[in-house]
C-alpha cells in the first residue's frame, strides 16, 4: 500500500506537484530526444484545452469518469486492499446501464435515469464483491481475482455485444429518457458531451469525504486498512470491512461506468482493450494522496492531459503516444513517492525528526 | 585504577534530532573486565547512546575513544573492526538455521569459497566451553530455547572478536533460572578482561551482576555511580529524578462474586497444536490473579482465547455467567472485558490514528463518541484531554499520531482506555514490559486501584517480580496446563521458578521435605 505519512501540508503537496512536474520533464526529454519542441507541445496542449469552452466541457467529462474511478480505488486503498478491478466493475456497470436503458425505454426520465445509473452501480458493487468475499472468507488475493474478473468482463461485455444486445459490433442508442443531457451545460460547452454525471461527481465527492470523516462505517475501514489486528481487537469484523469496502469500491467504478454509457456514448460497442478509466483511477487517487479535493484536482488534471493531447498532435504535430508518456511519467513519478521524498532530502530539505525521535528510542521494543 | 584499562570513553556526547536533544552531554567510562551497567528510564537516550557507540548513529558533538585513541565510529563495520559487539533484545538470528550458522553468518570460515562448518563448529564449542555458554552449534534456531538464543547471539559477537560486548535488555525473556545463568556467564566474561555494557532498567540485575553504573535521565548523564556502595533506592532515584516507591502497597484481597471461569479449555496455537490444553481457572470480583510462566506455554493463547483473538477448540469461557466462547471480541468486550493487550503496537494501538482516534478505539461506535452512525469529533477531544490528564500521557498534541509516544506512554494510553471502560474483568498483559519503575508504579497501582473498586483482574506477566508484588493467587503454567495455583504471600521465587519449569508439586514438596529448599515458604 503507499503509505503517506508527512510532516506539513507543504511537504504533503510538494509529493504531488514534483510528481506532476517530473513527469512533464520526462515527457519533454522524450520530444526532445524525437526531435519536437516541447515548450511548443506543451503550450498547444494547455492551450488548446483552455481556449474553447468545448474542449474544457471535454475534460470535465473525463475527469467525472476519474473521480469515481479514483475514489473506487481511494476507499479500497483505505481498507487495505489494492484494487486493481476497476476497470472490469467500471464496465459491468456500463453493461448493465446499457441493458437496463434499452429494456425500459419509455419509462419518464425522472425514473429511468436514476433507475439505470443505480443498477451499474449495484453491478459494480457485486461484481467487486465476489473478490472481497473470497477475500474475506477464504484469504484469496483481490489482485488476482480482480484482474481475472477484468479480463472476464471484457469478454462477457463484448459477446453479449455481438450477438446477444447489439448488431455490428454496437448496440442501439439509449431512449431520450435515459440520456444524461443537461441543455444549458451541453450549450455552454459548445455541444461538448459533458453532462449530469459531472453534479453526480461532485455530490459524490462531498458524500465521500462526509462518509471517510464523519461515520462509524469510515472510521472502521481506516482502521482496519491501518492496523487489522488492532481492529479485530476493538470489536470491528474485518471480514464487514474488507467486503463493505469493496462493495462501495465496485459500486463507485460502477457508477463511473454507467454515467460513461448513459452520458459519454449513450451505448455499448465492442472494446478492444479494458476501459482506460480504471486503470488511470489509480494514478488519480495516488496523486491525489487519498484526499477528495486532491481526487478532484488529479482527475482534472489527467482530463486536460487526455483532452489536450490531441491538440499537442494537430497543433504541434506531436503524436498522441507523447501523451501518454507524460501521464506515465507522472504515474511513475507518484510511485516513486520515496524517490521524490530522498530527492527532497538530498538537497537540502531536512525533515524535523523532532517528535519521531521516541521511535528511535523505543524502537528497540 | 590505571587510565590504561579504560577501553571505552565516550565524552561530552551530544545527539540531536531536530531540536530535540536525544543526548546531552553523557559522558561514559568503561574499563577492562568490569561489567558496566547503563541504567535509564523508557526514552532516556540509552539506545541513541549505544547506537553512537556502535555506528549506527554519528553524535552531534563530543568524542569518542577506543583504547585511548580518538576514533571516529561512523559505520557498524568499523565498530565490529575495534571490538564492538551488541546482543540485541530482539534476537537477530535465522530460525531456520543452525547455530554454527548463524554465528557465522557475515564471517563464513571458508576454504576456496566453500564453507567449513566444522572449523566454525570447532570454534564456537571452544568459546562456549571458556565462558559456560552451553548450546548446540548444530541445533537449529527455532528448536532452542529462548535463553539457548541469547547465547547464541552472545557467541555470534565473541567469534566477531568483541572485547567490549553490549548486553541491551538481556533478562528480559529469561526465567529466573537462565537469568542467574546468564549473570554467571557475564561476571565470567568480565573476569576474562571483556569489557560488558549491560543495558537495562532492572536494579536487582545491576546490584547483582555490574561493577558500576552510569544514570542518564532524559538525556542527561546524571552521574556514574560505584554499584557496591549505592543501593536499590538511590538507583531508582536517580535514574527517576524523585522519590520512587518499590513496596506495592495493597490491603489483603476480599474475593467476592466469580467474574470469570474457564472451563477445561482447549485452545491451539498458530501450528495447529494444542497450546492451552484442558485448562480450568475462575478469577473473582476483589482479586488479581497472577498467570506465571515461561514465555511460550500457552499464556498469551490462553488471553487471546478469553477475549475473542483466538477460536478456542474445546471446554467454555463464561464472563459474568454469560457464555462468551468463541464470541466475537466486540460481544466479550460488552460482556464487561477490558483487555491491555501483550503486543501493544500490534494489537493496542493504531499507530498512525492520533491519540484521539486510538482512545475512541473501543468506544467510537456508541454514544457519546457517535450518535446514529456518526463520529461526534468534539466528543472525541473531550474524551483524549480528559483521559490524557488523568493518566498522565506525555505528548505534544492529542492530534499527535501515537506512534510519536515512547513505549511508557503508548502503553498509558491502552491503559486510560481500558480502565475508564470501568470492566468487571480487566485483562494485563505484560503491562508493564519494556518500561520504566516510574511508569511500572503507576501501572502497578491502577492495577491494584481496580482490584480494590472490586473488579476481576487477571494479570499474565513473564516477570516473576511483578506477578508476586501484584497478584492475590498465583496461576503457573507449563505447556499449556495450570500446574499449579498458589496464593502469593504463601510462596517463593524458587518454588514459583521450579513450578514454571515444570517441576511437580509432590516432587517440590519431597525436596521441601528433605531440606533442600531452604527459601520455600517464606516471602522471597
Amino acid at each position: 500500500m503507499v503509505e503517506v505519512k508527512t510532516d506539513s501540508l507543504l511537504k504533503k503537496l510538494s509529493v504531488p506537484l514534483l510528481a506532476v512536474l517530473f513527469g512533464f520533464l520526462v515527457g519533454a526529454l522524450v520530444m526532445l530526444v524525437f526531435g519536437y519542441n516541447p515548450i511548443n507541445a506543451y503550450s498547444h496542449m494547455i492551450l488548446g484545452v483552455f481556449s474553447n469552452p468545448y474542449s474544457i466541457g471535454e475534460a470535465l467529462t473525463q475527469a467525472t469518469l476519474l473521480v469515481f474511478t479514483g475514489l473506487a480505488f481511494d476507499i479500497a486503498n483505505k481498507a487495505g486492499f489494492f484494487n486493481i478491478g476497476l476497470s472490469g466493475q467500471y464496465l459491468i456497470g456500463w453493461l448493465s446501464t446499457i441493458v437496463f436503458a434499452l429494456q425500459f425505454p419509455d419509462f419518464p426520465r425522472g425514473v429511468l435515469v436514476p433507475l439505470s445509473l443505480i443498477v451499474g452501480a449495484i453491478a459494480g458493487a457485486l461484481y467487486a464483491g465476489i473478490a472481497g468475499v473470497l477475500r474475506a472468507y477464504f484469504g484469496t488475493s483481490e489482485v488476482i481475482v480482480t484482474i481475472m474478473l477484468n479480463h472476464t468482463i471484457l469478454q462477457i461485455s463484448n459477446y453479449l455485444t455481438n450477438f446477444v444486445i447489439g448488431t455490428g459490433s454496437r448496440t442501439e442508442k439509449v431512449s431520450e429518457n435515459a440520456s444524461l443531457t443537461l441543455g444549458w451545460l451541453t450549450e455552454i460547452t459548445n455541444y461538448s458531451r459533458l453532462n449530469i454525471g459531472f453534479f453526480i461527481a461532485i455530490v459524490t465527492l462531498v458524500i465521500y469525504w462526509f462518509f471517510m470523516k464523519y461515520t462509524t462505517a469510515g472510521f472502521e475501514i481506516k482502521a482496519v486498512g491501518l492496523n487489522p489486528d488492532a481492529s479485530r481487537y476493538a470489536g470491528m469484523s474485518d471480514k464487514k470491512n474488507i467486503i463493505l469496502s469493496m462493495l462501495i469500491s465496485g459500486g463507485l467504478a460502477g457508477l463511473g461506468g454507467a454515467i460513461n454509457g448513459l452520458g459519454t456514448f449513450g451505448n455499448l460497442f465492442v472494446l478492444g482493450a479494458l476501459p482506460n478509466e480504471g486503470f488511470n483511477g489509480i494514478a488519480v487517487a495516488l496523486l491525489g494522496l487519498g484526499n477528495p479535493i486532491g481526487i478532484m484536482l488529479s482527475a482534472f488534471l489527467f482530463g486536460v492531459l487526455n483532452t489536450g493531447a490531441s491538440f499537442m498532435n494537430s497543433r504541434a504535430g506531436v503524436p498522441d503516444e507523447m501523451a501518454v508518456i507524460v501521464t506515465a511519467s507522472i504515474v511513475f513519478f507518484v510511485g516513486a513517492y520515496y524517490l521524490v521524498e530522498w530527492l527532497f532530502e538530498k538537497f537540502g530539505y531536512k525533515r524535523a525528526q523532532g517528535p519521531h525521535s521516541a521511535e528511535i528510542e523505543g524502537g528497540k521494543e | 585504577m590505571a587510565t590504561s584499562d579504560v577501553v571505552v570513553e565516550m565524552q561530552h556526547i551530544v545527539k540531536k534530532f531536530g531540536d530535540f536533544k536525544a543526548n546531552d552531554d553523557i559522558n561514559l567510562e568503561v574499563r577492562k573486565g568490569e561489567v558496566h551497567a547503563l541504567l535509564g528510564e523508557n526514552g532516556a537516550g540509552k539506545s541513541t547512546l549505544m547506537n553512537v557507540l556502535t555506528g549506527l548513529l554519528e553524535p552531534t558533538e563530543g568524542e569518542i575513544r577506543i583504547n585511548g585513541e580518538p576514533t571516529v565510529i561512523d559505520s557498524p563495520d568499523k565498530a565490529d573492526s575495534l571490538g564492538i559487539g551488541m546482543v540485541h533484545q530482539h534476537f537477530m538470528l535465522i530460525d531456520k538455521f543452525s547455530v554454527a550458522e548463524n554465528i557465522m553468518l557475515g564471517n563464513e570460515e571458508h576454504k576456496m569459497g566453500i564453507i567449513d562448518a566444522d572449523t566454525t563448529a570447532k570454534g564456537i564449542l571452544e568459546l562456549s566451553e571458556r565462558y559456560g555458554l552451553k548450546v548446540d552449534p548444530y541445533a537449529k534456531v527455532e528448536n532452542i530455547s529462548v535463553g539457548q538464543q541469547q547465547r547464541a547471539e552472545i557467541l555470534k559477537a565473541l567469534y566477531g572478536g568483541a572485547d567490549i560486548l553490549i548486553l541491551d535488555e538481556p533478562t528480559a525473556v529469561l526465567t529466573p533460572q537462565e537469568i542467574d545463568e546468564l549473570m554467571k556467564i557475564i561476571r565470567a566474561l568480565a573476569d576474562e578482561g571483556k569489557a560488558i555494557i549491560l543495558i537495562t532498567h532492572k536494579l536487582d540485575e545491576i546490584k547483582q551482576a555490574a561493577d558500576r553504573c552510569t544514570v542518564i535521565r532524559r538525556g542527561k548523564g546524571i552521574g556514574t555511580v560505584d554499584v557496591a556502595s549505592t543501593s536499590q533506592q538511590e538507583l531508582a532515584d536517580m535514574m527517576v529524578g524523585r522519590s520512587v516507591s518499590f513496596s506495592v502497597d495493597k490491603e489483603p484481597a476480599q474475593p467476592k462474586e466469580v467474574i470469570l471461569s474457564v472451563d477445561h479449555l482447549v485452545v491451539q496455537d498458530a501450528r495447529g497444536l494444542n497450546a492451552v490444553n484442558d485448562l480450568s481457572f475462575e478469577v473473582r470480583q476483589g482479586e488479581i490473579l497472577g498467570v506465571a510462566g515461561v514465555d511460550g506455554n500457552g499464556q498469551s493463547e490462553l488471553i487471546q482465547a478469553i477475549s475473542g483473538l483466538r477460536n478456542v477448540e474445546e471446554g467454555s469461557i463464561k464472563i459474568n455467567g454469560k457464555d462468551v466462547t468463541n464470541r466475537t471480541p466486540r460481544k466479550i468486550t460488552e460482556a464487561g472485558l477490558s483487555h491491555i493487550p501483550e503486543d501493544r503496537q500490534k494489537f493496542g494501538l493504531i499507530l498512525d490514528m492520533t491519540l484521539e482516534e486510538n482512545l475512541a478505539l473501543q468506544s467510537y461506535y456508541h454514544k457519546p463518541l457517535s450518535e446514529n452512525n456518526i463520529l461526534k469529533y468534539d466528543a472525541f477531544e473531550e474524551n483524549a484531554t480528559r483521559l490524557i490528564e488523568e493518566y498522565d500521557v506525555r505528548t505534544q498534541s492529542q492530534k499527535d499520531p501515537a506512534r510519536s509516544l515512547s513505549g511508557g506512554n503508548q502503553q498509558k494510553l491502552i491503559i486510560a482506555r481500558e480502565v475508564d471502560r470501568d470492566p468487571d474483568l480487566l485483562i494485563a498483559a505484560q503491562p508493564t514490559r519494556g518500561l520504566d519503575v516510574g511508569a511500572i508504579e503507576f501501572i502497578h497501582k491502577r492495577l491494584i486501584e481496580q482490584r480494590d473498586h472490586n473488579k476481576a483482574v487477571l494479570l499474565m506477566s513473564f516477570e516473576l517480580d511483578e506477578i508476586m508484588d501484584v497478584s492475590d493467587r498465583i496461576a503457573v503454567m507449563y505447556e499449556g496446563k495450570i500446574v499449579d495455583i498458589v496464593d502469593a504471600d504463601k510462596t517463593s521465587e524458587t518454588e514459583l521458578g521450579l513450578l514454571m519449569a515444570g517441576v511437580s508439586r509432590e516432587e517440590i514438596e519431597r525436596q521441601k521435605r528433605e531440606n533442600k529448599l531452604e527459601e520455600v515458604g517464606n516471602n522471597g
